[in-house]
Formats: C-alpha cells, structure tokens, sequence
C-alpha cells in the first residue's frame, strides 16, 4: 500500500485529503471526528475580527441539484462565517491540534480589509499550535457586501496587498483562497504570489442559483419568500475548478507555486486528477456534506492501490503529471484523424446515437433495418458525441486512422503532426510566410 | 364448521377470513413517488424506440416516461390515452415482457427493461383518480353507431366514436360492461374495482349510452341494429368454450375456466366461494394461468396445470408462468387427457404423455393419473353465437383492412375478428382503428 503521506508547503499531513474550510470545520466536536475517521487535515472554517459574531439565516442555508435516484449533483449555500465568539474557535483549534499533531490544521481567516485587523488576527491565532492559514478571498455571499471574501479575491491588488499584510506579521505559511467569480483565474493567483502567498487553494464557490421556485416565483433556498444568490459547490463544479488549477499549473507567471485542489473531489479519483493537473493536496466539502466523513477511506485506499499501479511511491510523483500535456488549441495535431466505430456485439439498438448525429450533428450514422446503426466514415467528422451518449460503455470506440490512410471524408492522405499555426487557412500563418 | 384446505371435496372458506384480502390484493402495487422518479430515470429516449413498436395501440412511451420524470404524470396520462383509452387496464394486464419491456433495450442489455407498466399505471391513475376526463368531445354528427359488447374493443370504439361526436349505443349481453376486464381477468390484475371504475370514467367523454343486459341473437338482430344505426361495431369476445373431447368430460364440476374467473370476480364474498382441494386446469394460456393461480389463492391444497404442448410452446410467457410456479401451481406440460374418471362427479383425470412430431402432436403409451376435485378447461374459447349472414374465417368474422366485415357498414374487432393476437390491448387497438374507419366512412362525402 502506496504511503500517502504528503508535504504541502512544508506541512506534512498522513494523506493528502483534507477538509475544507467549511460547515464540517466549523466546531472541535465536528474536526475531532473528522481525524477520527483519517483525514490528513482540516482547514477550520472562516474566523473573523473579535466582536460581536456574524449572524446566519435561521430558514434553509442550502440549495441542491439532483441526479437520478436524488444523487446530489451540486448544492449552493448561503452559509456566511463561523458564527461562534473568536475565542471559543481559538480555544477549541489548539485543542484539537494538541492532540491530533500528525494532522494538518490551517485556520481561515476574513478580516476588514485594513492591515491594523489583518495584524490583530493574525496575533490572536499565533499560539494555537495552527500549522498556517488560508485567505479567504473567495466567498461570494453575504460578506462580499462588507468588502471581505470576493469583494477581495476580485481584485487582484487586494489580493497582492492582503497577502503581503499577512506575510509581514506572521511567519505561518499562507494559502490564499482564490474565488472563480472572475474572469481569468491566472490574475489573482499571480497577486498572490507576488504578495509572497506560499500556496493558492481554488476553488472556492461558483456565483449561483439553484432553481426557481416555480410556485412562489422565487429563487431557491428560499427565506420567507425571497432568495438570493449563493456559492455553488460539489461535483457539479469539478470541471470548471480543473481547468482552473491547470491554468495556473501551466502558466509562465504562477508556475511551480503550491496549488491545493478544490471543487467537487468526491472520490480518490477526483482527487489523483486534481493532483495531476499540478494539485498538491485537495479539500473536501461537499461530498462529505453529502456521505459523512467516513469516505475519505474509500479516497485513501482508492489513490494508495492507484499509485501501487503505477508504481508512484510518493503523492509527489503524480503531482502535475498531466500538466504538460495541457496546450492551447492552437497546438492541437489538426492531422490526428479518429472515426467512431460501434461494436455490433455490444450494441443495444437504443438509436441514441443515431438522434444525436442526424438531429445535432453531421448525420454520420445510418440506421438500416433490424434497427442496425453504423458509422459513414464519409461524413464522421470524430466529433464524439455518438460514444458520449451512448448508455452503453465501450460499444462506441475512436479508431485511430493511421498515417498512409486515406480519410474517406476528406480523402486526404493522413499524414503527420501540424496544427494550426501552419495551417494554410490560418491568416496568421501566411502572414508569417 | 371449519374447512381447511385438507378438506375433501369442494368446500368453501378454506384459509383464514384474513387471507383472502391478502391473497388477492393488487399483485403489482403503484409505484411510490421515489420509485416513480428512478423507474423514470432508466428511460433511455429511444430513437424511434423499439418499445412504441411492440405496442399494439403504438403509445409514445419514451415521452411519457419523460412526462412523468419532469414532474407532469398528467400531461403523460394525456399522452397514454390519446393512443389507447383503456390505458389504465393495459397497465395492469397486459403481458409486457412479450411487449413493450420485452423490446426495451435495457431488457437487451441487462435483463432488466425499463418498468413501462407500472409507470404507465402511476401516470394513468394519477389523472383518473382527479376523476377527470382528458378529452373534450367534437360537436354533435348526428350520426348513430350500435357497438355491441362493452369489452376492451367495444369500448376502445365508443369513446373514440363518442369523441369524433357520433352517437354511440353500447349494448352488452352481461349485466356490467367491461367485457374481460370485468369478467375473466385475474382478481389481484384488477384491485380495488378497476374495470366498472374504468368504464365509468371512459363514458365521461359523453355521447355513450349502455345498454347491458342485450345480447345479440338472443334480445336483438343485427339487421335490426344496422335499421336504426348508421353503422356497427362488432366487439363480441368469444363465448364459447373448447371441448377436451376425452372420455368423461360431461362429469360434474368440469367447466371451463373462464366460468370459474367469473364467478370468482363477481363473487361478494370470497371466502364463500366453493374450490375443490385438488384442482387440474388443462390448458396453456393466460386463462389457464389465472384459474389456477387464483384456485391456489382459494385455498386448494393442490393445483395442477397440464398442457399437452412444451413449456415453450405454452401462450401464457414465463413471467405467467414464474407467477403460477410461485404461487404454488405445479405444472405439467406434453401431456393431454385422455379420460375423466368417476362416479358421477370427476375424481381423477387421466392423461397420456405427448410427443411432437413433424406429423403432429402423437399420444405415447404412458400416462398417468391426477386427482380432481373440480377441473377447469382452459383450452380457447370459440365464437358463439355466430352473427347471422356474416362471413367467417379460421373461426372468426372475417374482416378487411380496419375491421371491415362482409358486411357494408359492419366492423368488428378484438377477439371475436380475425387477426392480431387476443390481447386487451390488441382489442383496443383494434377498436381504436375501427371506429377511425368508422367516423371517416360516416363523414365521407361518398357516404349515401
């Protein structure tokens, strides 16, 4: 069994699953079970200035998508901070980290945008034994309206001056939560480094609304017939927060800085391809929120037999595996050349992707008697869609035409690599000439 | 007195006063509303889907599923009924794993096809139970139409007649319309009084008047209907009954299967119904299987099935089959009787072994013997009493295109017609069409 342990700017936790700072990490009662159960770490949930505590909704705090059989796909929450006094938090985070110290423990923060409460804060958690802390610049309710989380996290000379604030009055490692409500992540996560930010996390919750209510005409969750718009999370979110993590992997300016990996981890899996796209260590929410903390077993021994495949003994060796193979399209080999094919055998004649080539696509499957459907290499642009919505795995493959072969589409001979930049209908490409 | 079910002979109330609600409550309950949502799920959209092809009435199920998953069972039940008003018994009765779930491609592909029936029956009961008809019907033709016999093709005709806006009188020889709904389906396929529930809402479309109690032949001529209609509709079923001619059949308490389905169905109170402890139904359809399932749930000790066929040969399918197994039916198939013996009333039937060659079904020199109480035949129903004048073929009123008889402006359709297999549904559909070429011949302009 592969060894999971995992150093993640200089702070070593047992595996690399932690939680993130969110409503499981709100309490010691909630984080000591969660070690309990074999999480690696735990960022506790946001603490603000001392004084009096924000206030929640006392209606629903959560809007849901769901799947088949009320999977949960996504849910959005207008939960704000930890409502509970500062000095209980700081209380209850070292005892906790007194007796868990193999576990990684990060204490978020939000404070008013002036260095006077920035350096207040970061004195009062000092002694807590934490092992650093992570800038909650992300979250997109409630307190973005008091010039704190987004309101921040979107403007990355903020983010630069925060961070420096925070570099210059402690010596803790610092994680600067990044929020995707912004249109090129590569901005913020730049702002940080410069500000000397030792790790960025992102993502953290996407600007949403759930559904309407279609009864009482009102956005969902609903609070005496208002709503409003929350922060979106769960495996519905996956997609958007890799791409984010490979823009920063991959970009010149934030290469080689400390990323770790969030937006709907679920299983091992999503968390090996977090940490492939360049992730050091991932945070988990939702699906805890969903099945208790009792999955992150399932994630340690799923990512262990995994890399016992592959023969990694380090978390290290999988880390930004992928990235390399992150390009722009214009990189692409416009002379990789696929056809689908469908196994006959497999085939169960359901004629989904005979609908979805005719109706929306590039009427490349025919459907004879006997309800035979077969793909007209003439016309199959390779386009995908026939294997993506077919039930069945496997029935529909990607032949690789090889080089000597003639396209029948085109028929053209396939040749080698080229991709856009020298293609000939490419402007730029005869400018070049 | 307390009978069970070791006593001999043909007694009543053989089980526990309790037993029988449970033995013969809904065997395919609706579905809850979780249920709903993950059967629904499964629903592929099929391209033309192969299940709309193997239903007889041609239902658009992949939208309907659809329908019900976005939360609109109604607009689904709309979509059902539009195809086949007796949507709702269709549900219950119709063997669908040699139908729609049969042709699903989850059946092809993991053995476990999409629910169809019982989502069918969740969208259908969700708008009959607002006691709502989902159908207005066309302004008044003028036009009268005879249909004799409220079973499922009769009625599929009269509400289709009755909604082109045609004057429909629906005669029935029994005291209650439904025809097999009503009279020769298994109790548990048709809980809670469905059929007469089914009816009545079907006539809301209005413009239908039944007349039960008038059999034609007996109270009244088809040339008399067709002097005061401008057309009929022949949805007669089949009255009559097979002989097994074996030696001994006119024994007392041999009679055909579909009398004891009757019985049992108008029955007030089951645990007053009489059924022997040993028990034969000879036969292979759905009929023999509801006989002898339901004599089981009755309380007799033994029921056993002979069929003179293989088991593959056997009209009832092998989810009919399963069923009767599980309720404890033993089954016997390649063997045929060949003697009743007793002394007045049956006491054992005796049977031969069967071989099937290509000459034939051929009697072997083995056979065996079974002790009856009673036995049912279950061995298909014949057409009786022929309409007079009519043309007949193969047994049934000969019939061109969409039931048109050999008689000008005559129609016929389910059991008693030709073609198609003897299915509810089939008859709706039937039904359906027939009145469609019905209303059409009625408003057509070369129509003297």
């Amino acid at each position: 069994m592969a060894d999971l342990t995992t150093t993640f700017i200089g702070i070593k936790s047992p595996n690399p699953f932690w939680l993130a700072s969110a409503p499981p990490t709100d309490k010691e009662y909630n984080v000591r079970r969660a070690f309990q159960a074999g999480w690696g770490g735990v960022v506790w949930k946001t603490l603000g200035s001392e004084g009096p505590p924000v206030v929640n909704v006392n209606g629903p705090r959560y809007g849901v998508i769901h799947g088949a059989d009320r999977r949960v796909l996504g849910i959005n929450n207008i939960e704000l901070i930890t409502d509970r006094p500062l000095e209980v938090n700081l209380r209850e985070i070292k005892s906790v980290k007194r007796d868990w110290p193999d576990r990684a423990l990060i204490i978020s923060l939000m404070v008013p945008c002036d260095e006077e409460s920035w350096k207040d804060i970061l004195a009062r958690i000092e002694d807590t034994g934490a092992d650093g802390v992570e800038l909650n610049f992300g979250c997109p309710h409630g307190m973005a309206e008091r010039g704190m989380g987004s309101a921040v996290g979107q403007v990355p000379e903020y983010i630069e001056m925060v961070t420096r604030w925070v570099k210059t009055h402690s010596r803790m490692p610092c994680i600067v939560k990044l929020t995707p409500n912004i249109s090129d992540i590569r901005k913020p996560a730049e702002a940080a480094k410069r500000g000397g930010a030792d790790a960025v996390s992102l993502i953290n919750t996407i600007n949403s609304i759930t559904s309407v209510n279609l009864d009482d005409f009102a956005p969902e969750p609903m609070i005496d017939g208002k709503g409003t718009h929350g922060g979106y999370c769960g495996p519905a979110v996956k997609p958007i927060a890799l791409n984010m993590v490979a823009e920063i992997a991959r970009s010149a300016e934030t290469r080689g800085l400390p990323i770790s990996g969030i937006g709907g981890v679920t299983t091992w899996r999503d968390a090996a391809e977090f940490m492939a796209l360049g992730a050091g260590n991932v945070q988990v929410c939702t699906a805890a929120m969903t099945y208790g903390f009792k999955i992150v077993q399932e994630m340690i021994s799923g990512l262990s037999d995994y890399m016992d495949r592959k023969g990694f003994t380090s978390t290290a060796e999988l880390v930004g595996r992928a990235v390399p193979n992150v390009t722009d399209w214009q990189f692409l080999n416009l002379n990789y050349i696929t056809k689908a094919q469908i196994d006959q055998d497999l085939c169960i004649s359901c004629g989904r992707c005979y609908a979805a080539c005719e109706d929306t696509s590039h009427q490349a499957i025919a459907m004879s008697p006997g309800r035979v459907f077969t793909v007209k290499d003439e016309e199959c642009v390779a386009c995908n869609l026939c294997l993506d919505v077919c039930p069945v795995e496997n029935c529909i493959t990607m032949r690789e035409l090889p080089q000597g072969e003639v396209d029948p589409r085109t028929g053209k001979v396939v040749s080698g690599y080229a991709n856009w930049t020298s293609h000939p209908n490419n402007p730029m490409a005869r400018a070049a000439e | 007195m307390t009978n069970s079910q070791l006593t001999p002979g043909i007694v009543p109330g053989r089980l526990p006063p309790q037993a029988y609600a449970a033995n013969f409550a809904d065997i395919a309950p609706p579905l809850d509303a979780h249920e709903v949502r993950v059967a629904a799920d499964r629903c592929y959209f099929c391209h033309d889907a192969p299940c709309v092809t193997a239903c007889p009435t041609e239902i658009d199920i992949p939208l309907f599923i659809r329908q019900i998953a976005t939360g609109t069972p109604e607009a689904a039940a709309r979509t059902i009924f539009s195809q086949n008003i007796l949507g709702g018994i269709c549900a219950r009765v119709c063997p669908t794993e040699t139908l729609c779930e049969g042709a699903c491609v989850r059946e092809a592909a993991e053995g476990k096809p999409v629910e169809i029936a019982r989502l069918q029956r969740h969208a259908t009961d969700t708008l009959m139970a607002r006691n709502a008809h989902p159908f207005t019907r066309a302004a008044p033709t003028g036009k009268r139409v005879a249909v004799v016999g409220a079973g499922p093709a009769g009625l599929a005709a009269a509400h289709r007649l009755a909604l082109k806006g045609h004057d429909v009188t629906l005669l029935d020889a029994r005291p209650k319309g439904g025809g097999l709904n009503e009279y020769g389906i298994a109790a548990y396929k048709t809980a809670g009084g469905f059929a007469q529930a089914e009816l009545d809402w079907l006539m809301g479309i209005g413009g239908i008047t039944l007349k039960p109690g008038l059999a034609l032949g007996r109270d009244l001529t088809l040339a008399e209907l067709q002097s005061g209609h401008d057309a009929v509709f022949l949805g007669l079923g089949l009255g009559g009954v097979n002989a097994l001619r074996a030696e001994g059949e006119d024994k007392a308490h041999v009679l055909p299967a579909t009398d004891f389905i009757r019985e049992l169905r108008q029955a007030a109170d089951l645990a007053a119904l009489p059924i022997g402890r040993e028990v034969v139904v000879i036969g292979g359809g759905m009929t023999a299987i509801d006989a002898a399932v339901q004599a089981r749930l009755l309380g007799a000790e033994t029921v056993t099935l002979v069929y003179r066929r293989s088991k593959a040969a056997m009209g009832a399918s092998t989810v009919e089959q399963d069923h009767a197994t599980q309720n404890g039916v033993r089954i016997i198939c390649n063997a045929a009787p060949v003697r009743l013996l007793g002394n007045g009333a049956v006491a054992e039937v005796e049977f031969a072994y069967t071989e099937e060659r290509e000459t034939g079904l051929h009697l072997l020199p083995q056979t065996f013997r079974l002790k009856a109480d009673q036995v049912f035949k279950a061995i298909g129903q014949t057409l009786e009493p022929v309409p007079e004048g009519i043309a007949i073929d193969g047994g049934k009123i000969a019939i061109t295109g969409a039931g048109r008889t050999s008689i000008s402006g005559v129609w016929a359709g389910g059991d008693c017609a030709q073609g198609g297999d003897d299915l509810t549904v089939a008859a709706a559909a039937e039904g359906r069409d027939a009145a469609m070429d019905i209303h059409l011949y009625l408003m057509g302009a070369d129509h003297g």
